[in-house]
């Protein structure tokens, strides 16, 4: 018999309001470790919610939430200790401008996790090297190009040992020479078996590492599948109009 | 005109006494720029924590440093000044009200530098405010995100950026300090205004008086004005400020 994989993050029933506006219905699903997966669906389908629902950066008010076993919902979890160990990287990077590329990859290690100046360093710096950016080590985000930031955003969040990532459309803000290399970096970390959550467009990327896709609709998931019944047959007629716009251009 | 013009004045001996009117220039510029600068410290910190409080998560605390804000800009200077000399000592308990009242030291200077810098900080901590809200919400959920506590994304991402964006607002307020602090001689302290109606009054040469204290007054908002701009160069962040689309 062979053993059911430990949920890395479980997703229970979840609903979510902004006021009368139910943005997230029944939302279940579940990644286990070393799973990928890619959430996609229509703009405004609450793809960014629920996704942001799982390290608690938003509440919500049914269901319930557990990241390696931690309920995230609960009042009495802290949630910045659970934060640190849970990777984000988002549509517009989010890399703190006012500081160099060496301290946005230093600094929650030194003052979250209580870390050295010399260990954090020599972790940036390897951290830099992976993702091919040493070179730029001194420089501040603005002078970088938005691919070279989106790999330095993913470089910090690595930096704090991170159990599983998350990423909010990673590549829709980037011009489309650029979106390869960030992808590349995402590839790579799929394949050294890191679970992981996409919001993501990018087929290529969810045919390639992904195990399952989800598809969401209106705050439902409507869809939930393995990559290949997803992209061979996808049940529901949302999602197949979704792919065929999607996938012809 | 027949006005009597005497450039010596500065040097003359003032009536009945062995100082000069230039001594008396120079005690009003000091303890103009004594009031101002102290006001200024206590503007900057307070009006920064305002700023950050009316960016708070509870409704409570952003309702608390509303009520700052709007006490201390919409009372005249002149009127707080009054205010805190003669009407707060009595409302203080009646042993505390006492001491100010007699003994505490310097009380004309204090009363008028915690007068201008809580009128100040009200305006301060709408600029930060401004500077904190107008920075993008990515900003707050990527510090979030990394396992900072609230307190520590202000501290580490939110306000280095909101300062540097505020500094030529702030430059303007820092120079209105010094303007400002001219409210204090209302209530005797020796400042610059004081000294020049002093001076005008003793000497009745009220156009050489006003065209000193105008010059000092001039180099005091200039001052402010070029040591800002160093500080808002020195911050300047090289490639501009991403993290606002
Ligand atoms: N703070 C908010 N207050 C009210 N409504 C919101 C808020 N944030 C998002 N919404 C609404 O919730 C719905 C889901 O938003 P969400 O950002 O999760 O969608 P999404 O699937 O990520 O879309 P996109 O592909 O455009 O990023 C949208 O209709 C949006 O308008
Ligand atoms: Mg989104």
């Amino acid at each position: 018999m062979s053993e059911m994989p430990e949920a890395m993050i479980k997703i229970n029933n979840v609903s979510k309001w902004y006021g009368d506006f139910k943005v997230l219905t029944d939302c279940t699903t579940s990644v286990a470790k070393g799973e990928v997966i890619v959430v996609c669906g229509p703009s405004g389908s609450g793809k960014s919610t629920l996704i942001k629902c799982v390290n608690g950066l938003e509440a919500f008010q049914q269901g319930d939430i557990t990241v390696k076993g931690i309920s995230v919902g609960d009042p009495k979890t802290n949630l910045p200790k659970l934060r640190a160990h849970v990777g984000m990287v988002f549509q517009h990077f989010e890399l703190f401008p006012h500081m160099t590329i060496t301290d946005n990859l230093s600094i929650a290690q030194i003052k979250v996790l209580g870390r050295s100046k010399d260990e954090a360093h020599a972790k940036t710096m390897k951290l830099l090297d992976r993702v091919g950016l040493k070179a730029h080590a001194h420089k501040h985000p603005g002078q970088l190009s938005g691919g070279q930031q989106q790999r330095v955003a993913i470089a910090r969040a690595l930096c704090m040992d991170p159990i599983c990532m998350l990423f909010d459309e990673p590549t829709s803000a980037l011009d489309p020479e650029m979106v390869n290399e960030v992808l590349d970096v995402m590839v790579q970390l799929a394949k050294e078996g890191m679970t992981m959550m996409c919001v993501t467009h990018e087929m290529g990327f969810a045919r390639k590492v992904s195990n399952r896709v989800i598809f969401m609709d209106n705050g439902n998931i409507v869809e939930d599948a393995t990559k290949d019944d997803f992209f061979g047959t996808p049940r529901s007629e949302r999602a197949q109009q979704f792919l065929s716009k999607i996938l012809s251009h | 005109m027949n006005y009597h013009w005497n450039w010596g004045i500065y040097l003359e001996q003032i009536k009945g006494g062995d100082e000069t009117y230039l001594d008396w220039l120079i005690t009003g510029f000091g303890w103009t720029v004594a009031v101002s600068l102290s006001a200024w410290v206590i503007a900057l910190t307070l009006g920064i924590a305002v700023g950050v409080l009316r960016t708070a998560p509870s409704k409570v605390v952003v309702a608390i440093s509303t009520a700052w804000v709007e006490l201390f800009r919409n009372i005249p200077l002149l009127v707080q000044m009054f205010l805190w000399f003669f009407v707060v000592p009595e409302l203080l308990p009646r042993e505390w009200g006492l001491w100010v009242k007699q003994d505490m030291p310097a009380k004309e200077f204090m009363t008028a530098t915690i007068c201008l810098g809580f009128f100040t900080s009200s305006r301060v901590a709408e600029q930060v405010r401004a500077g904190i809200q107008s920075i993008t919400h990515g900003q707050r959920m990527a510090g979030l995100a990394m396992g900072f506590t609230l307190p520590q994304t202000y501290r580490y991402i939110l306000l280095p950026t909101a300062l540097r964006m505020v500094i030529p607002p702030l430059t303007s307020e820092f120079m209105n300090v010094f303007k400002n602090s001219s409210v204090a001689f209302a209530i005797g302290v020796m400042e610059l205004t004081f000294q020049a109606r002093q001076m005008q009054e003793d000497s009745e040469q009220g156009i050489e008086t006003f065209l000193a204290v105008t010059v000092l007054y001039f180099v005091c908002a200039f001052t402010a004005n070029r040591v800002m701009a160093v500080i808002e160069k020195r911050a300047q962040i090289p490639g501009n400020i991403a993290g606002q689309h």
